[in-house]
């Protein structure tokens, strides 16, 4: 029971966080380059811009889903199991995102990282 | 890439690893909560290692917006698993922890992967993004490094 528990509980954090990753990689580009845009406007123009992103709330939003998500899953089961095991999945499910939602170039030199990546963080879990 | 992104990357790393573990080691301190009292999770927080946790992971999460404003997801993310990297290391040299030869296996790979991704260009959108106007409207020249590897 406890492994249906932990199992659910991943699988909730893997599809929040990458819901949540690829709102606020849209959003971050929409505000443009932080760093440039500090210097040219000052970092309250920076907040301003961020914090009014639709994009950007929505993204935090699922990042909080993920989040509790995470606390309930490290209640249940081990950290050893759940840290890689959602990380892991969540890169795959991202490299896949990133590709449709976001029109990102993952040539052949990403897909082989982030399966060498995802690999891994599993084998970091055994 | 210039220095300092570089250096935004690598707090990137740090502040996830670091936050995780914290937070990993407070809630085991909290131990398991029953999922007819799913409520009791919200007072977690009171718990110094789950705050200091939670303080770490606002570094991150600054450090990785900035990071995601400058180049692509699937670029910034191999950097957040540098961490687990980061913490088979402080396991064996730090606290002379056994580390087995698969999880040896496992950190060559994320090195792999990193190194892969790194090598290549962080931005491949091009996105007509609001910075490149000031606040009152007129132009301005977009960063001189954008774009390159």
């Amino acid at each position: 029971m406890n492994a249906l528990y932990t199992w659910s509980a991943i699988t909730t954090i893997v599809f929040a966080s990458v819901v949540g990753d690829v709102l606020m990689s849209r959003a971050m580009k929409q505000v443009g380059d932080v760093g440039a845009l500090w210097r040219q406007s000052g970092l309250l123009t920076v907040i301003r811009r961020t914090l009014s992103n639709p994009s950007f709330l929505l993204g935090v939003t699922a990042m909080a889903v993920a989040f509790f998500s995470l606390l309930f899953a490290l209640s249940w089961g081990d950290v050893s199991l759940v840290a890689p095991a959602a990380a892991s999945l969540t890169f795959i499910g991202n490299a896949i995102a990133a590709k449709i939602f976001l029109h990102e170039k993952v040539d052949r030199r990403r897909w082989v990282a982030a399966m060498l990546v995802a690999a891994g963080v599993a084998l970091l879990a055994g | 890439m210039t220095f300092r992104k570089y250096l935004v990357l690598a707090g990137v790393t740090f502040f996830a690893s670091a936050g995780d573990a914290m937070l990993s080691h407070g809630m085991k301190q909290i131990g398991s909560i029953s999922i007819h009292h799913l409520p009791s999770v919200i007072f977690a927080v009171i718990n110094p290692w789950v705050a200091g946790g939670i303080l770490l992971l606002l570094a991150f999460f600054a450090t990785y917006t900035t990071a995601l404003s400058w180049a692509d997801l699937t670029y910034v993310l191999p950097a957040t698993s540098l961490g687990y990297v980061l913490l088979a290391l402080v396991a064996r040299f730090v606290l002379h922890e056994h580390v087995s030869p698969l999880r040896w296996l496992g950190i060559a790979l994320i090195t792999g992967g990193v190194g892969f991704v790194a090598g290549g260009p962080e931005i491949t959108t091009h996105h007509k993004s609001q910075s490149l106007h000031t606040a009152h409207g007129a132009p301005m020249a977009a960063p001189a490094t954008r774009g390159q590897p």
